[in-house]
């Protein structure tokens, strides 16, 4: 007897909300807590298969679903860009499997998802910013042994990140590492601020809001709480410092004081790198 | 209540009952096994006694040799007491850390591990086992500046190129990796790396075994001239009597994991008593 892919599929199958069944986000709401007790820790977590790669921002949007409920408003950024293709299609599988509402304005939202930034407008404690993390281990580059790395992190000894901060400064005269820039949580764990640029890291200390760092790929979660000291590594007699612009403006709304990005080719090539904020600030 | 120190005030060093097994032993393995039967291997069980009950306290300025052959058991002896190797009974009291009062075997890893910060440096034969190689020679100073709290980068670099300039690197290599660099300069390199935190005590595991003739004799000169001036509690294990003789005052005798001989390093080469002392002994003078 033959039979259709209708009948071997079955009765439709009803999506649950936020598209994670309740046990799963039950796990990674879990996983959540454990990491805001201990705040820079990386927590192990079962991520699942999403229908975006691993890679693609799985563990910021598995947090964002496990977290949301039906009164908040999201908010997606890729680079600071709310109509970034990936940032387009994670906002549609949020609010296309929940029905909440979306929007660009950081004020209105409730939960802000982001990779690679921190919105320009000021967030209190009625956000949440989610963050999608390609590489949660800020001594990936440093050890490779995961027991040694484990050791390190539990003994609070982090003189092989000095001897990185130091050799970069003797290689290169300045500390070069732009992105991912490690910091102290909390005068206890280092912790990479991955993907995020040095121009917003000054923005975690002692923030209003929470901040939840998800990597798919490598199935942790980690987070900073509401009012948390969050410190770049660096040497007393070599300030950290954020990205300079040299005078550099914004050639469509003119700021100087927002993270620039640079566009090739065109004459005047800087412009913000937040395109909700730029944009209200044209339009005021 | 406090405990009254364990060691004596001028000891740096105590050493009691050190001894490390490998396999289950009991009692009969530990009568079957030693230089009686030529032998570390019980012919029982298979189990291995690579030391047993080695005493000896080491005082500030002062150094002590253990000598023996390869598999005397002198290398675990020494790993046992720095941490590398976990012992298997005995005591070891060190001055420096809770004046003495603790039985450093009974710490925990971690805690061990801090010792090694500024209490206890060991130089090893391979400068790849005390080095990081894909790291400046400045750089693997700066590690262990670091782990005790430095965070000046300008006093990291003037410490480090003291530290260079005493053990007699070039300081215009300072910024190279080390392993662009000779065998005998990552043995400087090791060296000034052991003494950043002035530590009280060093263990030297066969310092210039491996290095040429020449270059050897340097780096002994350099260690030497060391322990004169920093009053360092040292403890050097090798198989050459040489280096024995250039920078000890006492030492002991290994042979298939025990203590044979403890004697002055002059007494010791002049009229070794044990057997097994005057073959080494005609073996290093012929």
């Amino acid at each position: 007897m033959n039979s259709t892919v209708d009948e071997i599929a079955g009765p439709p199958q009803s999506v649950p909300f936020a598209l994670l069944d309740e046990e799963s986000k039950r796990e990674i709401r879990r996983a959540l807590l454990q990491a805001v007790c201990i705040p820079g820790f990386q927590v192990p977590f079962g991520s699942r298969e999403m229908p975006v790669a691993r890679g693609w921002g799985s563990g910021g949007l598995q947090i964002s679903l496990a977290i949301v409920g039906v009164n908040d408003t999201i908010k997606v950024i890729d680079q600071g860009d709310d109509e970034g293709v990936n940032a387009v299609n994670l906002r549609r599988l949020i609010t296309s499997s929940t029905g909440i509402e979306e929007t660009s304005e950081t004020d209105e939202a409730t939960i802000v998802q982001s990779r690679h930034r921190i919105p320009e407008d000021a967030m209190t404690s009625d956000h949440i910013l989610v963050l999608q993390v390609p590489v949660p281990e800020p001594l990936r580059g440093i050890e490779r042994n995961m027991k040694e790395l484990e050791r390190m992190h539990a003994e609070g000894d982090y003189s092989k990140m000095w001897v990185s901060l130091y050799e970069d400064k003797v290689r290169n005269g300045v500390i070069t590492q732009t992105t991912g820039y490690p910091c102290l949580v909390a005068q206890r764990y280092v912790m990479a601020t991955t993907p995020i640029p040095r121009w917003d890291i000054p923005r975690l200390h002692q923030a209003e809001f929470l901040t939840l760092f998800g990597a798919g790929r490598e199935k942790r979660v980690y987070a900073i709480p509401p009012f948390t000291d969050v410190e770049p590594l660096t040497f007393e007699d070599v300030p950290f410092e954020v990205e300079a612009s040299n005078g550099a403006k914004c050639r469509l709304c003119g700021s100087e004081e927002t993270f620039l990005v640079e566009t090739p080719g065109s004459e005047s090539r800087w412009s913000c790198s937040d395109t909700a904020w730029c944009r209200r600030k044209r339009t005021k | 209540m406090t405990q009254s120190p364990i060691i004596t005030p001028q000891a740096a060093i105590r050493v009691r009952g050190l001894s490390k097994f490998f396999g289950p032993i009991d009692e009969g393995a530990i009568a079957r096994t030693g230089p009686e039967f030529g032998t570390a291997r019980d012919p029982l069980s298979g189990s291995i006694v690579a030391a047993w009950d080695v005493n000896f306290d080491v005082a500030a300025g002062e150094a002590l040799g253990i000598v023996g052959e390869s598999g005397s058991g002198k290398s675990t002896v020494l790993r046992c007491i720095a941490g590398d190797q976990p012992s298997s009974a005995g005591s070891v009291h060190l001055m420096c850390h809770d004046e003495g009062r603790t039985n450093v075997l009974d710490l925990s890893p971690a805690a061990r591990r801090k010792l090694r910060i500024d209490q206890l440096s060991v130089v090893y034969q391979d400068p790849a086992e005390g080095l990081s190689l894909g790291v400046t020679a400045g750089g693997n100073i700066a590690d262990p500046l670091t782990a005790a709290g430095w965070r000046n980068f300008e006093a990291i670099r003037v410490r480090a190129r003291d530290l260079l300039d005493r053990t007699e690197v070039p300081l215009d290599r300072m910024d190279d990796i080390v392993r662009n660099f000779s065998g005998g300069m990552r043995q400087r390199v090791q060296i000034a790396r052991a003494l950043a935190n002035n530590p009280p005590i060093v263990l030297l595991d066969e310092p210039t075994t491996g290095l040429d003739a020449s270059i050897a004799s340097g780096v002994l000169d350099l260690i030497r001239g060391l322990l004169e001036e920093l009053d360092l509690a040292v403890v050097v294990v090798s198989h050459d009597f040489a280096v024995i003789e250039m920078l000890t005052q006492r030492c002991i005798v290994m042979q298939h994991g025990r203590v044979v001989e403890d004697a002055l390093t002059d007494q010791l080469l002049e009229d070794p008593q044990h057997p097994y002392s005057q073959k080494l002994v005609t073996a290093a003078r012929s």
